[in-house]
Parts: C-alpha cells; structure tokens; sequence
C-alpha cells in the first residue's frame, strides 16, 4: 500500500520544512487517486482538514511513518475523500461547514458543525452572511420498515454530560439505526487558533476537551517543537510523562467506574470515583491543577516536580493499587455486571481497523496500535510498552483494556519519579525566519490525537488543526449499538466515552 | 465483596469537611437571590446541569462533587434529570450559537422561582473563547444569572463553597 501512495507522488517534492513528516502538494487527480487508494484498505486516515485554499490529507500506510498529501482548492472545490474511505466524510463535512469548500463526489454533503445559528456561512472562507435556520431543521437519514419507531435524545441529556443528539430507530427494543448529530459545542477552535501567539493558541488547544488537556498540550507543544526543530530538555519530557500517564489514570479510574454504574453496579463506581479523587487531589497538590491544565508549554513544562510532590505521588499510587486490584476482583468475580458488560455493543474488528479507532475502542477489537509505541516519541520506550489488545469487542474487553492500561500508567510513572534528571524545565524557541509545519500525534486515554499547526516568523501560530480521536470512534458507536436494546445504549456509550467538545471544536 | 464489607466496617468515612459557605460567592449571591429566595427552598436545592459550550472540564469537577469524598447530597444539593424537577440551573461554557436555543428552552422547562449558576470562566465570562463567532457570550448573555462560580475549572471545593452560600441564603430569611 505504502508503494502506491509513493507510486502516486513520486516525483513531487516534498514542501520545505515540513517536520517530522512530509507533505507534498499534489493536482487534484493526484490527491483522488490517493484517496482512491485508501478506500482500498491498508491506509489509515490521521486527519483531513483546510485552510486558505488548500486541504490537507494526512495518512499513514500501516507500519509506516506518517505523511500529508495535500491539493489546491480549485473554484472552491476538491476531490472527496469521504467517497472512497467513509472515516473522512464527517471532516469533509467540517470543512464545508467551515471553509465552503466542496468535497466533490461526497457521499454525505448535510451541514454538520453549521446548525444555521451563526447568521453567516463558511466563516473561515468567503464567509457570507446566510439566514438563521430552525436548528431541529435536519434530514435524518430515512430509515423505513414496519414497526419501526424513532427516539429522539438530546441536546440536552438527563445527566451531567456534553451535550449532542442522538436520534435512535428501534424494532421494539432493539435499536435498527442510530444517527448522531453533534457540533452543540462547536465554539470556533479553528479560528481562535489562526493567526495568534502561540501563547494564546497554546491556551485555547488546553481547553479543546478538557478531559484531554494534558494530551492535547503536549501534541501541540511537540508539534511546535518539531516545527521549530528543538526538544524539550530530558527533565521536562519525564515531567510530560508523568501528566500524561497520570490523565490516562484519572480518566480511566473514572470510566471503569461510571461504565459499571450504567449497569446498576454502583459499588465500582464509588470505589473508582474514590480513587480518581485521590488521583486528581494529587495532582492539584503536585502540580498545582487538579487536570494540570496549561502544564505543558512549547518548549517544557511550566511545573516542577519537588521531591515532596514525588513522594506524595507515590504515597498515592501505593494507597490506591492494592484498593483498585480489589475492585477490579469484584467485578471478574461478579456473574451480574458480566451479563451486562460480555456480548454487548460489540465492535467488530474489520470496522475499527477500517476508521483507525484509536485507544481502547480499537484495542478492545483487535486493533494493535498505540501512539506512544507506533509513532513513539519521548519519555516512552517503544520496546518494552505493554499493549494490551483483545479480541472480543464488546463493553467487557474496552473495561478490560482501561484496567490494564491503569497498571501499565502507574509502573511508567513509579519507573520515572525515580530515574527524574535534573536540568532545566524549558527549552527557548527560537526565532525562525520562514514558516515552518509540524505535525505531533500523542496518546490521550481516548486514543491517538493529532495535532498539525504551523509556525511563521514572529512567533505566530498561522494556522493550527486539533483531531481528536472522538472523530473515528463516534461513527463505530453507531454501528457497535446496532441490534443492542435501548436500554443498553448508556452503558455501550459510556464503554466508548468519546468527546463531544474534542469533535466538535 | 465480604472482605470489602468487612473493610468498610471498620475504615473511617471518606467524605471531607464541610467548607465554608464562600465569602465572596455569598456577598453575590446575596443581591441578586433575596427577595426572590425566601421561604421557598428551605435547605434544598436541586439542579439541573446544562453544558452550553464547555470544555467538558467544568463537567469533571461537577461531577465529582456527587463521589464519595465531596458527597454533595450532604448538604441539600441534588442533581436532577429533568429541569422540571430542578430549582437551580448549573451553566458551563461559553454558550455556543449552536446551544442558545436547547438552553433557553431548558431554563423555559423549570419552574418558577428558579436560580441561574454560571460555572467556570467561560461560563462566567466566556474565558478563551471571548473572541469567537461560535459563541453567543457568557451565560449571562442568554439568562438572568444569579451567581458565578469561577475557575478554569473550578475545583468541587470552590464549587461547594459557592453552592452552599446560596443554599445559606435561600434559607437565612426563612
């Protein structure tokens, strides 16, 4: 597959400065030829997105380092990729939303970030004032057959979550379809992060989702770094780590113990929420945010680690694992909430393959990838990174995924606090006298997420592009709920947590 | 489970001392909530949740004030399904054009009298999103807010310390 993608831009040179992956401009033949190829399986898509007059395509042959095809927009149009490879078609949606620009040959051309509450149109483009729209003016998909009745959820749901609306078509109580329709959220990232400091971009990316701040900061600061061709000082890249592990913690802490509790077994979930407030209570006295938001900067980290604040760590992570190994006990040894868990929402394998489902949705069916090992990257040593991947695909194999990869997260940090080196926090970026591009992708607890941005003279960041890993695994949720009951969407939904504000930007 | 119960027997509670009612939180709340707050809610409150635009990190810290530790039942303080149910209505975010609409009707589903939280800077005064043309402006753009919690996020202590000023008041003048 790699051959082809390179059969197809041979003889293009790759744009300078460009790191650590190229990027070439190809013709619009050239970029739906590669398209073309994706659709045929081998290629993972790492993201599509636009700016002024150009979209970029960046993809990855499987096993292989990453690249960005990338075409002019000509007469507002390109080729789309969404006809041929179906994870892209939610982006190219975007980008017409955004940009106007007209993924040609799209499957699938209904607004998705533009709910017509804006008063104008593409507002990243030729930006034209349109009339306001009834935002429940929507084409769901038609769904036809006898018997068949629709539920209508959201925006707003019966809990303290994101908002985002889910229209389920059911056969009684099993569901036959469900559609999403997000963008509730969708408060003009892409904007805020064009033509500003890379203070200030560094501060909007924090709050993309704040689940994922220590993640999404710490592609963005190595995107930054690898545009400016420096690294952050060994000193900060353990530090680094250590959040990044400690969110993957927390956050899983808390999945383990709300996906249980959406199946009545409350006890797991007041255990694990427990432990995740132990977690975030260090956190917030180690280093001074419970989410350790804008911790990472371009260049380090903003925050020491004292020798106090390690070993309070290491108290924590000592009071907690023997408490958590027992819960997770409890629920293997729980007939009740295995009857809930084993044979639901399963995602199969070829589908995650297919979008590049990240993190513990695409390890849970058999998908073997983690960006801290495939496209490796400092504190992590890809040799001895444990993976877990299992085959099942259902609710009970995305548990299991996120109870080993708290075991894995707590080693790496215990091994880090005690190898820290000493040295400085933070590395000066230096002053560049042409734009620059880079690209950084880095394991948020949700799965892979990519961060492309590019650097000009002054300091600036000129244009900047989030993808979560939300944006490949929404679409399988609705195909993992498929001929489930209603009553189980919650717990197959809370099995996947995906972001709402990740996604919506 | 039997070792764990027998644990549990013996292990101390978990839940953390109560805060004070926050000064400055109360201060405000106090102008704004008095006339309307008397003799109503006794020491109840429950709220309903709305994120308009958030982060989802506001969400986290709400959310935690329902574990074991903060325990916000305590102290009067319910969260609620339904804004039918609800007497409060907690705001997170910068409230996005695409949300006005879902907000508004939610806040038109409570029944009188009914409190406004903002939560969280961008739910108080749109934090890092002031500039952009997705959001319509903070919570108080769209509804009468009768308080704000701020923070980015605000952490379950802060959110407490606001929660139970506004309880203190509502029940001050029984």
């Amino acid at each position: 597959m790699a051959d082809r993608i390179q059969g197809l831009i041979a003889g293009t040179a790759a744009e300078p400065n460009s790191r650590p992956w190229p990027r070439y401009t190809v013709r619009a033949d050239v970029f739906a030829r590669v398209a073309q190829a994706m659709g045929e399986g081998g290629i993972d898509l790492l993201s599509l997105w636009a700016e002024e007059g150009i979209v970029h395509l960046a993809l990855r042959p499987l096993g292989e380092a990453p690249r960005i095809v990338s075409t002019p927009v000509v007469n507002e149009r390109f080729p789309s990729v969404g006809r041929w490879h179906a994870p892209a078609i939610r982006l190219e949606r975007a980008v017409h939303d955004l940009f106007g620009y007209v993924p040609e040959g799209a499957p699938d051309l209904r607004p998705w970030l533009d709910h017509g509450a804006w008063g104008f149109a593409a507002p990243l483009g030729a930006r034209k004032t349109a009339p306001l729209r009834d935002p429940a003016d929507y084409a769901t998909l038609p769904v036809i057959g006898e018997g068949l009745h629709e539920i209508p959820v959201g925006p707003v749901h019966a809990g303290i979550i994101e908002p985002g609306h889910f229209r389920f078509t059911a056969n009684g109580e099993i569901v036959a379809r469900l559609e999403e329709r997000l963008g509730y959220v969708h408060r003009g990232v892409d904007a805020l992060t064009t033509n500003v400091s890379i203070a200030r971009a560094a501060k909007v990316v924090a709050r993309v989702s704040g689940d994922s701040t220590v993640a999404a900061s710490f592609a963005f600061a190595r995107a930054v770094e690898a545009a400016l061709g420096i690294a952050a000082p060994p000193r900060a890249q353990i530090i680094r780590g250590v959040m990044a592990e400690f969110e993957r913690v927390a956050n899983h802490l808390g999945d383990v113990g709300a996906i249980c509790n959406d199946a009545a077994f409350a006890i797991a979930l007041a255990h694990c929420g427990i432990f995740r407030e132990k977690v975030l209570a260090a956190c917030g006295a180690a280093f001074g945010h419970r989410l350790m938001m804008d911790r990472i900067v371009p260049g380090g980290v903003s925050h020491d680690v004292s020798r106090e604040a390690a070993h309070l760590i290491t108290t924590t992570l000592d009071a907690i694992e023997p408490a958590f190994a027992e819960i997770v006990r409890l629920y293997e040894d729980t007939p009740s909430i295995q009857d809930r868990t084993c044979g639901t929402g399963i995602l199969a394998a070829d589908l995650a393959v297919r979008f590049a489902a990240g993190g513990p949705v695409g390890r849970a069916s058999a998908r073997d990838f983690d960006a801290r090992r495939d496209l490796a990257h400092a504190p992590y040593e890809p040799e001895t990174l444990d993976v877990p991947v299992l085959t099942a695909g259902d609710v009970d194999a995305r548990i299991r995924i996120r109870i080993r990869e708290i075991a894995t997260s707590l080693a790496l940090i215990r091994g880090w606090l005690v190898e820290l080196p000493d040295g400085p926090l933070v590395a000066e970026l230096p002053d560049i006298s042409a734009p620059c591009e880079g690209m950084a992708v880095a394991e948020a607890f949700r799965g892979d997420l990519l961060v492309w941005l590019r650097v000009l003279p002054g300091g600036a960041i000129g244009r900047c592009h989030v993808r979560d890993a939300s944006w490949f695994q929404w679409p399988l949720l609705e195909a993992a709920i498929e001929n489930n009951i209603v009553a189980d969407f919650p717990l197959c939904n809370k099995s996947f947590n995906c972001s709402y504000a990740g996604a919506d930007l | 489970m039997r070792t764990l119960l027998l644990k549990s027997l013996f292990a101390k509670p978990v839940t953390t001392q109560a805060p004070a009612p926050g000064e400055a939180a109360l201060a405000e709340v106090g102008l704004a909530l008095e006339a309307r707050v008397r003799k109503i809610y006794g020491r109840s409150l429950t709220i309903r949740e709305v994120d308009a635009g958030s982060c989802n990190g506001c969400e986290l810290e709400i959310h935690a004030l329902n574990n074991a530790v903060y325990d916000c039942e305590r102290f009067g303080l319910k969260f609620v399904a339904s804004p039918r149910h609800a007497d409060v209505l907690m705001v997170t975010g910068p409230v996005t054009h695409n949300m006005k609409v879902a907000l508004e009707r939610t806040f038109a589903a409570m029944p009188d009298p009914k409190f406004v939280v903002a939560v969280g800077d961008c739910g108080c005064g749109c934090g890092v999103f002031r500039e952009s043309d997705a959001v319509v402006g903070a919570v108080s753009a769209v509804l009468p807010v009768d308080l704000c919690i701020k923070g980015c996020p605000p952490r379950p202590l802060d959110l407490l310390s606001g929660l139970i000023a506004l309880v203190e008041r509502a029940s001050a003048t029984r």
